[in-house]
């Protein structure tokens, strides 16, 4: 332990240099200027100065997700602070470790309506995983390093740390615990043993065996994926995954059955509908997963490993529940299924595979290509055959073009692939790749975006600039709030109330105005070479790429259905409107 | 062997598999600090349980901890779920379902201060039946008693029920606090 007398706004920026933060994300203001001041003149943390504090918060996301760290952001009181409130849910729904410093007025104005005050440790109460208002100089380095442990052990999330101006003035002594325990919150790594044999018991004699596979795989590190990957080889199971878990079982890999969910592929939804024990790790039953609840996966035994507690037998009940880092609980798992030299049921388990080649001779990710118009689902796929064999990240913003991102870009490695999905954020993408550029700055950074979300923080073109972040925005233009008026089809006989994109900006120029590339491209003969050169241009590139205008997103599950209830790009054509029963038209 | 799982519930459909909701009594540790309370009730806002009662005091000065006790119910799914969010707040040391846990070695007692106006027949009247319910007056002018009134809720809410005809003016009523029988602690 180190003890050194200086200021609070001097330990914060000790705090974040001890727990070896490099960059942090931020914008200034009235009440975090002594913040910004003992940022002035050191050279240990780089500070990227964004447009608006919705972007400082994603743009900690995507450098957290992408770097297995805890993203940072500083933003000053009352409006930085609202302004980062996405961003802080985005975080929380998609387990994302954070520490958010806010700045505040003076302790005794609180409370007064002073000037750019808010309650923002009220307001930011239900959508962090924990907040502090620091009262004294005394608790500030405590609560420094405790937010960093609240934010990365356990189910990570974003922590708040709102810090009154005269606090970040005064002068006290600043100690680095170095080792944190925290007195109550201390969550469980290793799974229970008794659990876990039960759960190899049940893997052991599966007929139909399915592994469902999450963020939280991603979340535990990449020892997790390399582990899963391990379990899967070893068994021979087939497995699908979340949106949030894409990467940590590899697309090209044997058993890999694609994504599962909405927009899930056949063969994945089928095996879980008719699975008879499904193995869920990381993952958390989410309802664009369960599809209807009362008929999901009705067959089957059931093992959840969360490290969540809260997370198990929360919306379905399962037979083995595993508390538990992902990490641990699948060492543990292939220990066992070792030592006790456990065997998978071969001829079951060659039927059970025999029945998935057949679900997946449905090709349900197929679509008719065209040589008039450029399909969606072949920019993607260019996109992922150019770009492979490099270090290629990609984030999203919300919408069809995130589907086809998710269903056509294949991921191989975990941490690549950074998008909302608890949330649905649009706007999420441009920020979040500026975070995953920061952190890796040599990678090839793409922003899979739609002309709608990609307005809402376009402004953070301007930050790409600032730091000549070579970030790469393929905009899917279909002129459509596409994924609104495709749910408009669905429920409201295509009566398309506002989400037709009017008085869209003329993206090459606006790529221009903010000293970027600015590339378009309507002929699909034209797409790989817009491709190319959006990949061989050294700087921010903008790619104005002039889709299909009316194509949807398929497969799909209707809402209030069940998994063995899709509806496949080829049978679209029949009356969508009559899919959805009243039911399921009231939900989201 | 394993029994294949129950139909869970589903806010999915209303063919939804329901099971009875009854009350049950929750004790919980917490950190004695600034917005503990608000994290907890918001908790139950935020998700959708119901509150009964609640009660919250410091019990260990030196610790820093208060116990909250929480009446709250839900089918027995909604109430683990409801305890796993708690355990979950990062203040909170431990939570505990004196109903569950301590089945009927628990005891749990509410305060009431009863306030009741009326002259002759009706006071008279009023003073028996605060005496056959042990009630202490705590108060009185010529015509008012405030009874005090401790026990189980239902003996309250009977008390207050009878007084009711007998010109009852107003109830304050501190909630419930419960607490394990045996040397134990929860
Ligand atoms: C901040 C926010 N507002 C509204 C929505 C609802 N929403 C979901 S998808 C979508 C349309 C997105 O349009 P676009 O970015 O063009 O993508 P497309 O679906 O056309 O690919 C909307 C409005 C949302 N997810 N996020
Ligand atoms: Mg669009």
């Amino acid at each position: 332990m180190s003890t050194a007398e200086m200021t609070g706004a001097q330990m914060i920026v000790q705090a974040l240099k001890d727990q070896k933060v490099e960059t942090i994300f931020g914008y200034p203001g009235g009440a975090v200027l002594p913040i910004y001041d003992a940022l002035y003149g050191q050279n240990d943390i780089k500070h990227i100065l964004v447009r608006h504090e919705q972007g400082a918060a994603h743009a900690a996301e995507g450098y957290a997700r992408s770097s297995g760290k805890v993203g940072v952001l500083l933003v000053t009181s009352g409006p930085g602070a609202t302004n980062a409130i996405t961003g802080l849910t985005d975080a929380l729904l998609d387990s994302i470790p954070l520490v958010c410093i806010t700045g505040q007025v003076p302790t005794h104005l609180i409370g007064s309506d002073a000037f750019q005050e808010c309650d923002t440790v009220g307001i930011t109460r239900h959508c962090t995983k924990h907040n502090y208002l620091v009262r004294s100089i005394e608790d500030l380095p405590r609560i420094l390093h405790e937010a960093f442990y609240v934010a990365q052990n356990g189910r990570p999330g974003p922590v708040v740390i709102d810090i009154p101006k005269d606090v970040q003035f005064a002068r006290g002594d600043y100690v680095w615990p170095r080792h944190v325990e925290h007195r109550t919150y201390k969550p469980r790594l290793e799974g229970d043993a008794a659990q876990i044999e039960r759960a190899l018991d049940l893997m052991a004699t599966a007929k139909r065996p399915v592994f469902y596979t999450g963020g939280g795989v991603i979340n535990s590190g990449p020892e997790a994926s390399k582990l899963l990957r391990e379990l899967v080889a070893l068994t021979g199971f087939p497995i699908t995954s979340t949106l949030m878990g894409l990467g940590s079982y590899p697309a090209s890999g044997a058993n890999w059955l694609g994504m599962l969910g909405m927009h899930g592929t056949f063969e994945a939804n089928h095996a879980m509908h008719d699975c008879d024990v499904m193995i869920n790790i990381g993952a958390r039953f989410d309802d664009r997963i369960t599809g209807r609840l009362d008929a999901f996966s009705p067959g089957s035994r059931k093992i959840h490993v969360d490290i969540d507690p809260s997370s198990i037998n929360k919306t379905v009940k399962v037979e083995v529940g595993i508390i538990g880092d992902c990490t641990h609980v699948l060492r543990a798992m292939i220990d066992q299924w070792k030592s006790r030299k456990l065997m998978a049921d071969e001829p079951a388990l060659k039927d059970w595979w025999k029945q998935i080649e057949i679900w997946r001779g449905r090709k349900s990710l197929h679509f008719k290509n065209s040589t008039s118009v450029i399909k969606p689902q072949h920019a993607v796929r260019r996109l992922h055959a150019l770009t492979r064999g490099r270090d290629t990240y990609i984030t999203t913003e919300v919408g069809q073009h995130q589907m086809w991102a998710a269903q056509h870009f294949d991921f191989d490695e975990p941490n690549h692939w950074m998008t909302s999905g608890g949330l649905g954020t649009m706007g999420y993408g441009l920020p979040a790749a500026i975070g995953v550029q920061m952190a890796h700055p040599d990678a090839l950074v793409i922003d899979i975006a739609g002309e709608g979300s990609i307005l809402m923080n376009m402004q953070e073109m301007s930050t790409a600039a600032q730091y000549r972040l070579p970030i790469k925005i393929f905009i899917l233009n279909n002129e459509y709030l596409g994924m609104v008026r495709q749910w408009q089809e669905l429920l409201h006989e295509s009566r398309y109330s506002e989400s037709y994109s009017h008085s869209l900006p003329d993206f090459v120029k606006l790529a221009e105005a903010y000293g970027a590339h600015g590339i378009r491209v309507s002929d699909p003969a034209d797409l790989d070479a817009a491709i190319q050169e959006m990949i061989d241009t050294p700087n921010a590139v903008i790619v104005d790429c002039r889709i299909d205008k009316l194509e949807n997103c398929f497969p799909m599950i209707p809402s209030g259905k069940a998994h063995n209830e899709m509806i496949l790009a080829d049978d679209a054509d029949l009356e969508l409107e009559a899919v959805i029963d009243a039911e399921g038209r009231m939900l989201v | 062997m394993i029994a294949p799982s129950k139909p869970p519930l589903s806010p999915y459909s209303s063919k939804a598999f329901q099971e009875e909701s009854k009350p049950h009594t929750l004790a919980v540790l917490v950190d004695n600090e600034p917005g503990v309370l608000a994290r907890v009730v918001g908790l139950f806002s935020g998700r959708g349980y119901n509150i009964e009662s609640l009660t919250v005091a410091e019990v260990a000065h030196n610790e820093l901890l208060s116990r909250i006790t929480i009446v709250t119910s839900g089918t027995l799914d909604a109430i683990e779920q409801i305890m796993h969010q708690l355990d979950r707040l990062v203040p909170v040391h431990k939570v505990t379902n004196l109903t569950l846990e301590f089945r009927g070695k628990t005891v749990a007692r509410e305060l009431a201060l009863i306030k009741v106006k009326g002259r002759g027949q009706v006071r008279q009247e009023a003073l028996q039946l605060a005496d056959a319910f042990r009630a202490r007056v705590v108060d009185a002018s010529t015509e008012s008693f405030v009874f005090e009134l401790t026990g189980a809720a239902s003996k309250i809410n009977d008390f207050v029920d009878l007084m009711r005809p007998l010109g009852l003016v107003e109830v304050s009523r501190t909630g419930v606090a419960a607490i394990t029988r045996g040397p134990n602690e929860m």
